[in-house]
């Protein structure tokens, strides 16, 4: 008996040998696996989320006039009065001559603005979200003939249905990912349970109840589920920082340079979402654990 | 208390069924003793697999401690089973757990404090010798050191009914005669024992009542 206490097991440790029922080691690959994927997902939805508000606000929020001819009659004066009277436009500004010279550059060259051309004003507009594109260009054409204004609500649609898309995709795929991950938990429990039958037999007929046994396997579970999940979401965060880097220029942003621009450019969505992968895939693991071993054991007195 | 009237049990689908207890009626008072005799395959593990609640009866009625067990509710089973010992005839140890934690399971389950189960516990396996082997695993076991940690497991809570199907059949003579003292003060303190046995010399050593089972029926009661 001088020997033997110290190695004894404490009590509440593994009854029904769940280490080895369990493996620590498919199950938690597979979870880290899931992890990495839902991770990458995440981005996606973060992604097209960003990317498509950034876009929408850039392309929304603003209207191009042309005014052939904007000093006969006053034209040009007619209609920056007309805009900004008109109570869906929240700004209406002409460009300057430096402005429209800059506007030409990329297919005059410089000293585009000495070119004896006729050129017609431009004016860009910011409107509100609701504005009524089609009626205002209806107005100004009519007003001073020749007023040509382009809206971006065709390329709007399309984007915002882009972007939709995308996020429904990634949004199916964190989907896909958590159904795999129940699956996968469902299919080791149930292997665990037909390992360990005859221990769960034996713990039964002793008075265990159905909520101490799948309490051991929803545990065990949990723990496998979420380390498997911490492993995989650091293995994601360093592929989502590159990534973060190679989107920084499309959000309208310079590429971020070494590794603490990049995490202060992570969304901060993602760096909520990337911590909170454990704890969801150890509810995975902890509910359906307890599921499957409830079921099961249905079929015991 | 155990009460039978017209207890069946069927294994297998209802119309190809196989029954292995047939009308079993009769009734062991509140600390009674009764030997379970029958030739091997009369249904005296079965009788006893019904009485452990591992099964449930598919026809008549069972009273164990008090609780009707056909509309007992499920949940309402496990807190019997702690009420019930067992020793099984092929041990039923958890092979991954010690012989020291294989007797303090039922403790365990029952919530009791680990400072109490150490006592208990020690104590016990202490009194089958085997206090240097508290920590072995049952294949580290022999036959007969595997039965003293099983018969330890089903008394350590001391159980209001104790059943024990074929418990000396691993043992030396000393030794069954140690566990039939055991059993006898077990019932002394108010336990119901039922012992399922062979060994026509324990029980012409130790005259209690009889049950005799034979295809599955009950054709003595004395």
């Amino acid at each position: 008996m001088t020997d033997a206490p110290r190695r004894l097991r404490p009590a509440g440790s593994d009854d029904l040998g769940l280490r080895r029922a369990l493996s620590d080691r498919l199950l938690p690959l597979l979870v880290g696996a899931m992890a990495f994927l839902a991770a990458l997902a995440l981005a996606g939805v973060v992604a097209a989320a960003a990317l498509a508000g950034h876009w929408q606000r850039g392309a929304a929020a603003t209207l191009t006039v042309q005014v052939p001819e904007p000093m006969q009659d006053g034209r040009l004066d007619r209609v920056l009065t007309m805009l900004r009277a008109s109570p869906a436009v929240l700004e209406a500004q002409a460009l300057s001559e430096n402005e429209m010279e800059a506007l030409l550059r990329p297919w005059l060259g410089a000293g585009s603005g000495r070119i004896a051309l006729p050129m017609p004003a431009v004016v860009s507009v910011r409107v509100r979200d609701t504005a009524d594109d089609a009626g205002l260009a209806a107005r100004l054409e009519s007003a001073v003939p020749g007023t040509l204004l382009e809206a971006h609500d065709r390329w709007l649609r399309r984007l915002s249905v882009l972007a939709r898309s995308l996020q429904a995709c990634a949004a199916l795929a964190m989907g896909l990912v958590a159904f795999v991950a129940i699956a996968m938990v469902m299919v080791a429990t149930r292997a665990g349970l037909s390992s360990r039958r005859d221990a769960i037999e034996i713990i039964h007929g002793l008075g265990a109840t159905d909520g101490f046994i799948a309490g051991r396997f929803a545990r065990r579970a949990m723990r496998l589920a979420a380390s498997g999940a911490l492993a995989g979401a650091l293995l994601a965060l360093p592929v989502l920082l590159g990534l973060t880097g190679l989107a920084a220029p499309f959000a309208g942003g310079e590429a971020p340079s070494g590794l603490w621009a990049l995490a202060l450019a992570m969304p901060a969505p993602l760096w909520l979402g990337l911590p909170a992968l454990p704890p969801a895939a150890a509810a995975i693991g902890w509910i359906t654990a307890q599921g499957t071993v409830r079921r099961w054991l249905r079929r015991l007195p | 208390m155990v009460r039978l009237d017209g207890v069946g049990l069927h294994y297998g689908p209802v119309r190809r069924s196989t029954a292995v207890l047939h009308d079993l009626t009769f009734t062991i008072p509140e600390g009674g003793f009764r030997w379970l005799l029958g030739a091997s395959g009369a249904g005296k593990t079965s009788l006893l697999r019904l009485l452990q609640l591992a099964v449930r009866p598919t026809e008549g009625e069972l009273v164990l401690l008090g609780e009707s067990i056909g509309p007992a509710l499920r949940r309402r089973l496990p807190l019997l089973r702690r009420r019930i010992g067992t020793v099984f005839q092929d041990f039923r140890l958890l092979p991954h757990l010690s012989a020291y934690d294989n007797v303090a399971l039922p403790l365990r389950l029952a919530g009791r404090p680990e400072g109490q189960i150490r006592v208990d516990v020690s104590e016990l396996l202490n009194w089958v010798g085997l206090s240097r082997k508290l920590a072995a695993r049952p294949a580290e076991l022999s036959g007969g050191e595997q039965q003293r940690v099983a018969i330890a497991r089903a008394v350590v809570g001391r159980p209001a009914l104790l059943l024990a199907d074929e418990p000396t059949g691993n043992l030396d003579e000393v030794q069954a005669e140690r566990l039939m003292q055991l059993f006898h003060e077990m019932n002394r303190l108010g336990a119901t024992v039922i012992v399922a046995t062979h060994n026509d010399t324990l029980v012409a050593r130790h005259p209690a009542h009889t049950l005799l089972l034979q295809d599955g029926q009950l054709v003595r009661d004395d």
